[in-house]
């Protein structure tokens, strides 16, 4: 088995410090969180980091607070496993809480944190659907500045995100949502647990007392480069009153949304058909409310 | 490339200097010499690393000796209290709930941290809780009952 081979480590204790460490040391240099994929990386892709700047010593950049203005914020070093318990987080967005819970085991879920997962950028990823559907904003800081960019808008390809080498992502904020708001995110993978997504579809809708649904938000992962919005999806649903046969017709459209490939997991064509199907399920799951939400997946709770 | 590292193990302090990049999974086992954790994949896929890291579940096959800096590590050596088998270890010998035994420190340690955090787990719940410890050997129905009976006998004392 593959071990890892010697690198210079750094455990700054403010984030200007952290960033200033990969600008000054020059390339070669990786942000540590939980390790879950870094550690991986070195082990198993060949990476070899000339040195590493392990965030967890850096204060603020963990928690999840409930802002006074209505949006939520959560650290990056946020784990998986905080996320998928949080009372604030079950109770206003359990779609959220739900894809945290899918990502790998409790052991990883006690390391891998939101801000690696995001900056991982990996297309089958299952906590950024969610985020997408819920008009998320990340915030990315370095040495010289800070800017925001919405998780939408985040990655760039498999792997990349829109993050330069020495920017670091510090949280992850959540817009003010309506009360009205419901969601659910359905990871497809013939594994229960421990398997990466075949694909990921996460929805999130305004559903009125008529069933009338607005502000639709249809979002597939691993059926694209990145996580993908299936717009045209959206629109289909966008005002109107769901039933079986709309929720149906949707999940056609997203299915000729998405973009997959075939690979070692599942070929585009099935990809292309449980888009169809999972969309379909995930827009009526939503509209029954978490308590029912998991009718196609498992029961579970710790 | 090495760092001075001070940690608790199994409740007693221990100093010492750690290559940045030595796992803690091989910490444990090559230079401490507690072979009690397994390694059986490398990649945080099976668990049989599993220890427990200031009160957390985590594999240690993903996380660097230098990162137990300041923390307490507890492993499968500490479970038992001298010839006082816990519970558990005592249920997975009643119950033959292993059998070559490779997953079996990882299966206590991870179970031992479900019954902590949930003294009165459904078997849905033992099973999705253990998801992350693998075993090729018994086909996991008598370590889930294995814990189920320790849990229902813990929670009579």
């Amino acid at each position: 088995m593959k071990r890892t081979e010697p690198f210079d480590f750094y455990q700054p204790a403010t984030v200007a410090e952290a960033s200033r460490l990969l600008k000054d040391n020059g390339p070669g240099g990786r942000f540590l969180a939980g390790g879950t994929d870094l550690v991986i990386a070195m082990k198993e892709k060949g990476l070899l980091p000339k040195y590493i700047v392990d965030l967890k010593r850096v204060p603020g950049l963990g928690g999840i607070r409930e802002n006074g203005d209505g949006t939520m914020t959560i650290g990056a070093l946020t784990t998986m496993y905080t996320i998928e318990t949080s009372p604030v987080i079950k109770k206003k967005y359990p779609s959220l809480a739900q894809s945290a819970a899918e990502v790998g085991s409790i052991q990883i879920r006690n390391r891998a944190t939101i801000g690696g997962n995001m900056a991982n950028a990996t297309p089958s990823a299952d906590v950024a659907p969610s985020l997408i559907a819920l008009n998320a904003m990340a915030k990315i800081v370095s040495a010289v500045g800070e800017r925001t960019v919405s998780i939408e808008e985040f990655f760039r390809g498999p792997g990349q995100s829109v993050m330069s080498a020495d920017e670091i992502l510090t949280e992850v904020t959540i817009p003010k949502t309506s009360p009205q708001l419901v969601g659910e995110y359905i990871k497809f993978s013939p594994r229960d647990m421990m398997d990466l997504a075949y694909i990921g579809v996460a929805v999130a809708y305004n559903l009125g007392k008529d069933k009338m649904c607005s502000g639709v938000r249809i979002v597939l992962g691993a059926v694209a480069p990145t996580p993908i919005r299936a717009r045209n999806s959206e629109a289909l649903l966008e005002g109107k009153i769901l039933t079986e046969e709309l929720a149906a017709q949707v999940g056609d459209e997203a299915a000729r949304e998405s973009k997959p490939i075939s690979d070692v997991r599942s070929s585009a064509d099935y990809r292309r058909a449980m888009v169809g199907v999972m969309t379909k399920r995930a827009l009526l799951n939503a509209a029954v409310g978490p308590a029912q939400a998991w009718l196609d997946r498992r029961d579970r709770r710790y | 490339m090495k760092k001075q590292i001070q940690f608790t193990l199994n409740g007693t302090r221990a100093s010492r200097e750690v290559p940045n990049h030595r796992l803690l999974l091989d910490l444990l086992r090559d230079e401490i010499g507690v072979t009690g954790t397994k390694e059986g994949c490398g990649t945080g896929d099976c668990g049989a690393c599993s220890v427990m890291v200031d009160g957390r579940l985590i594999c240690s096959c993903l996380v660097l000796g230098v990162e137990a800096e300041g923390k307490s590590v507890d492993t499968i050596e500490g479970m038992a209290e001298g010839d006082r088998l816990h519970p558990l270890q005592t249920k997975f010998l009643e119950h033959a709930a292993l059998q070559c035994g490779v997953c079996t420190p990882g299966m206590l340690i991870a179970a031992r941290a479900l019954l902590a955090q949930n003294p009165d787990p459904s078997e849905t719940d033992v099973r999705y809780w253990l998801a992350g410890n693998l075993c090729r050997c018994t086909g996991y129905q008598k370590i889930v009952e294995a814990v189920l009976d320790a849990a229902a006998e813990m929670r009579t004392r």
